[in-house]
């Protein structure tokens, strides 16, 4: 691990401190991020949001108290050491910033641009409670990633010693990823298999390029390789080969982060018509293969497109369908807006497109052409009623409230449950109900030794930051 | 940095070695695939690539040979992707290949087990005509296709078969008339105590419903449209017994007699 001189306590940082009053910092006004007209960016893929500016950043770093006791940092499931970085930012040493995170997150622009900071890091600034609204962390790891990515010959390299060891990560989405980053910088020699033709796991075939572009994971993803991570791709664990055989090759670790890419369906009739699909088959085959953007890979489209769900996953394909041309797309919620669990700039971003919000609606049945497409969907009026265990409102059938609109594309967003083809081919594993691996949630050890897990393939369909911490938990673990 | 010798054992270049036309659409494809010769098992399938930009196409595995570490495919050229593989040639080799994926065949020692495969379905139908003979049963395979040049792999079957009806639409070849005239021969002559179709989702149907009349278990790979193969995108989903079910991670083979065929065909068709 090298050097960074970036304690608390340096002298630069401790002059830096007080060189503005932390009253005249508070004072500074958040910055806003640009981004692309609602009418342009549908038109494109393009990145929505442009990142900040040298100046915004610099006046974003300024507005951080470096507190003694940073509770940001208790809000970041990787742990990033957050008034270090952003302080390196206001000293303009921004190489120096990047190397700060990247001790600890082996995805900064990744996560820059997917986190839901609001409900991590920014949520336990020390502005919020004093009345001002948190530091932008999450846009200012994005600019310090980003800039990172623009000045390559700056980036320090950690010395790393090589132990002779070697461990296997099975699955290359955001667990596997950081997990393999941890151990490499401890001197692991980590071997990632993946089984698509393309590594990055949910990062590549989930999330939208105008929300994070193929090459910016594609970049972080080479960071990997130099710090001596392999990948092997169109190998599925469990299949290709097996976990005795990753034991008997001399991996005396294997961390399972083979992800919820299970969809889920509401079994309701018509849902198996021609037009009707889960979120994860459309976005897969827009965002991995290319449909309609020069891969050989088809997608249907459609003029007036449901979208069932009121997630992340729900917002990325209601606004995948206006940029592949849907002239009306419904984004169809049985509970209310502000029960969503997707992210508010998400929802925001979604509404500012032109995505029609359908809350309190609920399908219950789709209805077909003599072909087999869908032509409608019937759906039933909801009403908020007692709140349930999650704490939200849970929705109550109007009785009798039952419409029927013209749909002629319906994308099923409901959730994913674990991708059962792994843990399946691991005898005695223990699994939960829910298909999960039970897994020790301080270590993520597995019940079986050797075998460590995180990601989804344990939680069930969480988030990009999740994933990552439950990576470094189980790769920091003694 | 240098790869691991393992990690350089498991990164394949899925190289052609040997090309063979079957007729003007089908062709058989050899290709080096160690790690799938080694796992497979009769009923498994693959998902392959070819171009960068190429779609994910599964095929079912008609053949490995684990010593040679090569697996064959028998490829009909039905859209550009299929075309494109099958203009390849040896030397040639394909982008990806991944396997072997889905459930392997359930073979046991059940008795007579009557094997009937239409057109390119011949090819996945083989290696388990293979292992229900090697399994000690007897097996009465039934081919079928449009015309004489669309019956592949006859003298392979052959030589794991006890008996092999052959049957063409047009009469070019064996007896004429459809699939079903031949499974019903065999089930009307003797007891059958299984039965195993691979095909056109059509013809499946139609052997299913006749199987179903003489009450004999049958089983029917299906080949239903797919994305990644793992159970990621639910394209495949096919109803069983009145459940979804993911062709992919739960099949390839379900029981016949569950399976609706008529969304299966409506979902197939563009």
């Amino acid at each position: 691990m090298i050097e960074l001189n970036d304690g608390r306590d340096a002298q630069w940082r401790a002059e830096l401190r007080a060189a503005i009053k932390p009253k005249e910092r508070g004072a500074v006004e958040r910055v806003t991020m640009a981004m692309l007209d609602p009418q342009e960016r549908i038109r494109c893929n393009d990145e929505v949001n442009r990142g900040l500016t040298d100046e915004q950043a610099h006046s974003e770093a300024t507005r951080c108290l470096d507190c003694a006791n940073p509770q940001c940092v208790t809000g970041c499931p990787v742990a990033i050491d957050i008034p270090g970085f952003i302080k390196r930012v206001e000293a303009g040493d921004i190489a120096a910033a990047a190397a700060t995170i990247k001790r600890t997150s082996a995805l900064p622009a990744v996560c820059g641009r997917v986190c839901p900071q609001e409900k991590q890091c920014e949520s336990k600034c020390i502005h919020n409670r004093m009345g001002n609204k948190p530091v932008a962390i999450g846009y200012l790891e994005r600019y310090v990633a980003d800039w990172q990515r623009n000045h390559p010959e700056t980036e320090v390299a950690p010395a790393i010693v090589p132990n002779g060891r070697k461990v296997a990560v099975v699955g290359s989405g955001p667990a596997g990823l950081t997990y393999a980053g941890q151990m490499a910088q401890q001197g692991f020699k980590v071997t990632v298999f993946e089984a698509l033709h393309e590594v990055g796991g949910v990062l590549k075939y989930g999330i939208p390029e105008f929300r994070l572009p193929n090459a910016i994971v594609d970049h972080e993803i080479d960071g990997l390789r130099r710090l001596g991570v392999e990948f092997v791709t169109n190998c599925v664990v469990g299949k290709t080969i097996t976990v005795d055989e990753l034991k008997s090759e001399g991996y005396e670790q294997i961390f399972i982060g083979s992800g919820a890419g299970f969809p889920r369906f509401m079994n309701i009739p018509g849902e198996n018509l021609k037009g009707v699909m889960s979120s994860n088959e459309y976005l897969t085959r827009i965002n991995l293969m290319e449909a309609g953007r020069g891969g050989d890979t088809p997608v249907l489209t459609g003029h007036t497109v449901a979208v069932i769900g009121g997630g992340n996953t729900a917002m990325d394909s209601s606004r995948t369908a206006l940029r592949q041309g849907a002239e009306r797309v419904m984004l169809v919620y049985r509970r209310g807006r502000d029960e969503m669990p997707a992210r508010r700039e998400e929802i925001e971003h979604a509404i500012e497109e032109g995505v029609e919000l359908m809350t309190l609606h609920n399908p219950v049945e789709y209805l077909g052409d003599e072909s087999g497409r869908v032509k409608a969907m019937r759906v039933q009026r909801m009403e908020l009623g007692e709140p349930d265990a999650s704490g939200r409102r849970s929705p109550v059938p109007v009785e009798g409230a039952i419409d029927e609109v013209p749909v002629d594309l319906v994308i099923v967003a409901v959730g994913v449950s674990p991708n059962p083809l792994v843990p399946q081919s691991v005898p005695g594993l223990e699994m939960s109900r829910r298909g999960t691996i039970v897994v020790d949630e301080n270590t993520m050890q597995s019940n079986i030794d050797g075998l460590v897990a995180g990601g989804d393939i344990v939680r069930g369909g969480a988030t990009v930051i999740l994933a990552m911490g439950d990576g470094r938990r189980a790769a920091t673990a003694k | 940095m240098e790869r691991s010798d393992y990690v350089g054992r498991l990164q394949t270049m899925n190289k052609i070695i040997y090309k063979e036309q079957f007729s003007a659409a089908v062709t058989k494809l050899v290709v080096e695939a160690p790690l799938i010769a080694r796992a497979r098992r009769a009923g498994h399938f693959v998902i392959v690539r070819c171009g960068e930009k190429g779609e994910r196409i599964p095929l079912t595995i008609a053949d490995a040979d684990p010593t040679r570490g090569t697996i064959t495919l028998v490829v009909q050229a039905v859209g550009d992707s299929t075309r494109k593989i099958c203009a390849l040639n040896p030397g040639d080799c394909l982008t990806d290949v991944v396997g072997p994926l889905g459930k392997a065949t359930r073979i046991e020692r059940f008795g007579t087990v009557l094997c009937c495969g239409g057109g390119v379905g011949v090819a996945p139908l083989l290696p388990i005509i293979r292992a229900m003979k090697a399994a000690g049963n007897r097996v009465v395979s039934v081919l079928a296709g449009r015309s004489k040049d669309l019956i592949i792999l006859e003298k392979e079957v052959r030589d794991s078969s006890d008996d092999v009806i052959i049957m063409t639409d047009d009469g070019s070849y064996g007896q004429q008339g459809l699939v079903t005239v031949g499974v019903e021969q065999v089930l009307r002559r003797e007891h059958v105590d299984r039965c195993v179709t691979i095909g056109p989702a059509i013809m499946m149907k139609f052997v299913s419903l006749l199987t179903k009349k003489y009450d004999v278990p049958t089983e029917a790979s299906l080949n239903a449209i797919m994305v990644d193969g793992t159970g990621m995108c639910g394209a495949c989903r096919v109803t069983v017994g009145g459940k979804t079910r993911f062709v992919c991670v739960e099949g390839p083979e379900f029981d016949a007699h569950q399976i609706d065929f008529d969304e299966l065909l409506m979902r197939l068709r563009p």
